[in-house]
């Protein structure tokens, strides 16, 4: 190498890193656009833990097929990060290589280098084959990014070996018998193709090289491939709550509500939008996108993206009212915008962010921009000015009078907690005290506990809506009311234990009530079940027949993804039946939603398009006598989905509580 | 004082009802049992409101919410302002406690009057067409008779205004059959449910409505006549509150194990009573 290529090199690599550092920079600076979020306080074990386990070891991103593939792709970057680091400081000073470390260790490296660059380019051919030919629907497989990043890295491993391969058809290495893809395969071609001009091959691709590297990392900033530099600090950064829960609100005079332009979100929101690799894992498990809702949580986070990148400059000089981007649109059809219809089109579920490979909260993000339509704009589906106006006014979805709270345990006799001293309380929340198939799980519930000589209590009429579709829905001002009353009712009775059969409200009152001081326990059904049960408190009756026939376990995602709770609910079915309920194809963390969470319940939705149509059918298909559920939603959205295929001799749907009820003695 | 255009000034006369759906009545004396029972804006007021704010989003002119009735009545009329009204009254008085509709519409009336002469000229005021709790739909016409407008009852829709020929074009229901009425202004509407469907609040409207002050005028304000007002003023008294007795109903089959038998059952029955027909 000359000096003057040296020389020439120097500037080159100087432009280019200066160029990179200005783009990272303006990236971190939109991204400080955000507002505050507290999460990095403490847990700086567990939150470097995490990112090893999920960004380093890709725990997540394994699970998948192709995983393994981005695997190797990954620890190769990582192992020829040494190389071309090698390469840059040769670049400047030639006397700098590895050849320093002696002949020993310089060969092992070459090894590795030439086996690693082999097992990148063997798996972006694979890349390249899954795109061109199987053409996977859920990721936007025809996208010029994924094609230009794929042909960059393979690029770059071809001129890598073409490289090496031209020094030893030059006879210029010092080793030898240590590069084995090289030395049988490119040392031969390129003395074939360039024969005593070797010496100048070298030299070029020793130029291509250097350019695809710098090229490389120029064009990271500005493509989905930023997710190497931004997925690390953003696994770092996940939530440990589970799920994601939206922060509060500041109700005061002359403020805003929600996110209606990209700065109002947090700084984490943002850090996600350019962390996403569009691995469409997120879409594939959506219920929405899956039964062809405006909603796609990928172009969701893709939309988010490019509205930051749109507005970042004009945000950073302090305007934030003149000729933005907007965040929000009527429809979705402009790319970084967010279409109502897919904001109002999300349940919840969650499963785009358990299955998200690098925890971006697509929820909260759904959450804050629907506070934005409800509290600042008043800006909803119409049938949800009734929903809102009942729990208001009721204190309960229906709209029905709240004195008919406590009307379904008027013959169980029933405590409450008004006479009782008493500090387990049975939170039976609006669906139980109200909808009549839902009461009679409620009334199962009672039968159980007091079966286990459980000493408990209910509110009766005192009882409020726990406000959880009001939350998901962004009515933020409604759910504080709802909670602080709530938990003002807790307190007064100073309330130590609280059990559920609701999901919802167990995820409000665990999770979302933290937050408005509350810390009693709360447990679900299925757990007080399954425990009362393994400790022997509960007794079933041996005489007594099990349930008719094979039980089908469907997971509620409140139960399931939000709490951990997979393995309780289906040992109480286990013990109940004497055998292992049957399992849904689309379960556990990737359980199919019933489609009634998020508010999604008080909504209507196409006949054509049904959620709870989809996993109706699902669960035909598994020929099962029961269907079991642990939720009022989805017992109501599997029953209707039932008599709408027109199934209902076929199974019938129940609770887990009501499965142990039938074989409790008396 | 600048005079609006097309329309000035909309005067909406609102009342807080208890919930009558959560009312229970004692068995035992045969009254109404109040205790605990929620208040809410009469839900026909809640179409008054709403198509008066319309009015205000097409026309630009100012809205006045007006109701008589106790200290806590003021609850209706932040729900007023959170949902875009510009002005409030509350007419409060022990003075006027106990009134009938006649003493009602004739105190609105004089409110109605005092509310033109501060605020302007005044085109319309609308009402629900009746109160869930008394149910007489007197208020509103009475008010029209006193401050002599024009008065049309159960409007569905408001089809035009002009501010030209200072009318007022609406369409109402009656039974059976719709009628397109044109009326001058100012005049008076009580409206039906079909009419609209009510918004709902934006936060930042509710905040400033939950500290906002409401103002009340009381009878020392007023200066009406003793005589005129309250129980003194109100010719009608209730004898008695009670409960129609019904005979008891029946349970047509077994909706729980054979909802078609039981929908059938109820089906044929609805026929033989001539409530239903089936079209040939």
């Amino acid at each position: 190498m000359s000096q003057t290529e040296n020389v020439i090199f120097a500037v080159v690599l100087a432009i280019a890193v200066a160029a990179f550092l200005q783009s990272a920079w303006r990236l971190v600076s939109f991204i400080r656009l955000g507002k505050p979020d507290g999460r990095l306080s403490g847990e700086l074990v567990r939150r470097f833990w995490t990112m090893l386990v999920y960004a380093f070891w890709q725990r997540r991103v394994r699970k998948e097929p192709y995983g393994w593939n981005h695997f190797f792709l990954f620890w190769g970057f990582i192992i020829l990060f040494l190389a071309n680091g090698e390469f840059v400081i040769a670049g400047l000073f030639p006397s700098l290589t590895f050849e320093l470390l002696g002949e020993r260790i310089y060969g092992v490296l070459l090894f590795l280098f030439d086996v690693v660059s082999m097992i990148v380019l063997v798996n972006v051919a694979i890349a390249f084959f899954r795109r061109l030919v199987l053409k996977p629907a859920h990721i936007e497989y025809n996208s010029r990014d994924g094609y230009l990043i794929l042909s960059l890295i393979g690029a770059l491993m071809l001129a890598f070996f073409c490289l090496y391969g031209s020094e030893f058809a030059s006879g210029t290495m010092s080793v030898a018998g240590v590069m084995p893809f090289t030395e049988t395969i490119f040392a031969p071609l390129m003395g074939s193709l360039f024969g005593s001009a070797a010496p100048i091959a070298a030299r070029v691709f020793w130029w291509l090289h250097g350019l695809i590297v710098l090229s490389f990392l120029n064009y990271l900033p500005y493509s989905k491939h930023m997710h190497i530099l931004t997925a690390i600090p953003n696994c770092y950064a996940r939530s440990f709550e589970y799920p994601a829960t939206v922060p509060r609100e500041e109700f005061k005079p002359g403020a805003q509500f929600g996110v209606s332009v990209v700065d109002e979100f947090s700084w984490k929101d943002l850090l996600d939008f350019t962390a996403c690799t569009e691995c469409g894992r997120c879409n594939q498990n959506c219920p929405a996108t899956s039964t062809g809702k405006p909603l796609n949580p990928r172009l969701l986070v893709h939309d988010g993206k490019v509205n930051l990148l749109t507005n970042g400059p004009k945000l950073l000089q302090g305007n934030r009212s003149a000729n933005l981007l907007p965040l929000i649109g009527t429809t979705d059809e402009h790319e970084g915008t967010v279409g109502e219809d897919a904001l109002w089109a999300c349940t919840t579920c969650g499963a785009c962010m358990t299955n998200c490979p690098v925890f971006i909260e697509h929820v909260p993000k759904i959450i804050k921009m629907r506070r934005h339509l409800v509290e600042n704009e008043a800006r909803f589906p119409h049938e949800l000015s009734v929903f809102f106006e009942s729990v208001e006014q009721r204190s309960n979805p229906w709209g029905i009078t709240p004195g008919d709270r406590a009307k379904w345990a008027r013959d169980l006799s029933v405590p409450l907690m008004s006479d009782a001293k008493c500090d387990t309380l049975f939170f039976v929340g609006c669906a139980g005290a109200f909808d009549a198939r839902n009461k009679k799980v409620a009334t199962a519930v009672v039968r159980a506990l007091k079966a286990a000589g459980v000493e408990f209590a209910i509110l009766g009429t005192e009882e409020k809506c726990c406000g959880d579709s009001v939350r998901r829905l962004g009515n933020e001002y409604l759910f504080e009311r709802m909670a602080k009353a709530n938990v003002e009712l807790f307190k007064k009775y100073d309330v130590r234990r609280i059990i559920t059969y609701c999901p919802h409200c167990y995820t409000t009152l665990k999770h979302d009530y933290r937050q408005f001081g509350m810390e009693t326990q709360v447990v679900h059904h299925s757990e007080f079940l399954h425990e009362l049960l393994e400790t022997g408190r509960l007794k079933l009756d041996g005489n007594k027949p099990a349930v008719d026939g094979k039980v089908l376990y469907h997971d509620s995602c409140y139960l399931g993804r939000y709490n951990g709770l997979y393995e309780e609910p289906r040992e109480v079915v286990q013990r109940v039946t004497g055998r292992a309920p049957l399992e849904m194809d689309r379960r556990l963390e990737k359980s199919f939603c019933c489609g009634a969470g998020g508010g999604r319940m008080w909504m209507e939705e196409e006949p054509e398009h049904r959620i709870n149509a989809n996993r109706v059918r699902e669960a035909l298909g598994k020929d099962a006598d029961v269907i079991a559920v642990a939720c009022p939603y989805c017992m109501t959205m599997f029953d209707d989905g039932i008599k709408d295929e027109r199934a209902e001799g076929r199974v019938k749907v129940m609770d887990i509580a009501e499965l142990v009820a039938a074989r409790l003695p008396g | 004082m600048t005079t609006r255009k097309t329309l000035n000034h909309v005067v909406v006369a609102v009342k807080q009802v208890p919930d009558t759906t959560q009312v229970k009545v004692d068995p035992a004396t045969g009254t109404l049992i109040r205790e605990g029972v929620p208040f809410i804006m009469n839900p026909f007021d809640t179409h008054a409101v709403e198509e008066a704010l319309r009015l205000k989003d097409r026309f630009g002119c100012l809205v006045t919410a007006v109701t008589m009735g106790p200290p806590n009545a003021a609850a209706t009329l932040r729900k007023c302002l959170a949902l875009g009204v510009d002005d409030v009254v509350l007419v409060s008085d022990r003075v006027f406690g106990g009134a009938d509709t006649l003493a009602t519409s004739y105190v609105l009336s004089e409110v109605i009057r005092r509310v033109e002469k501060e605020q302007g000229r005044v085109d319309l005021v609308i009402c629900g067409k009746q109160t869930i709790d008394g149910d007489t739909a007197q208020v509103g016409p009475g008010i029209a008779v006193r401050l002599n407008y024009c008065l049309l009852t159960l409007v569905d829709r408001i089809l035009d205004i002009s501010g030209a020929e200072r009318t007022i074009t609406v369409r109402r229901k009656l039974e059976g059959r719709r009628e397109v009425v044109r009326a001058l202004m100012p005049a008076c509407l009580t409206l039906v449910r079909e009419v609209n469907e009510p918004r709902y609040p934006k936060v930042p409207n509710r905040l400033m409505a939950e500290t906002a002050e409401i103002p009340v005028w009381d009878n020392q304000f007023l200066q009406l006549s003793l005589s005129r007002v309250g129980l003194k003023g109100s010719p009608t008294h209730v004898k008695k509150i009670f409960a129609p007795e019904r005979a008891r109903g029946e349970i047509l089959g077994d909706a729980e194990n054979d909802p078609e038998g039981a929908v059938a059952l109820l089906i044929r029955r609805l026929i033989e009573k001539d409530l239903i027909s089936v079209g040939r």
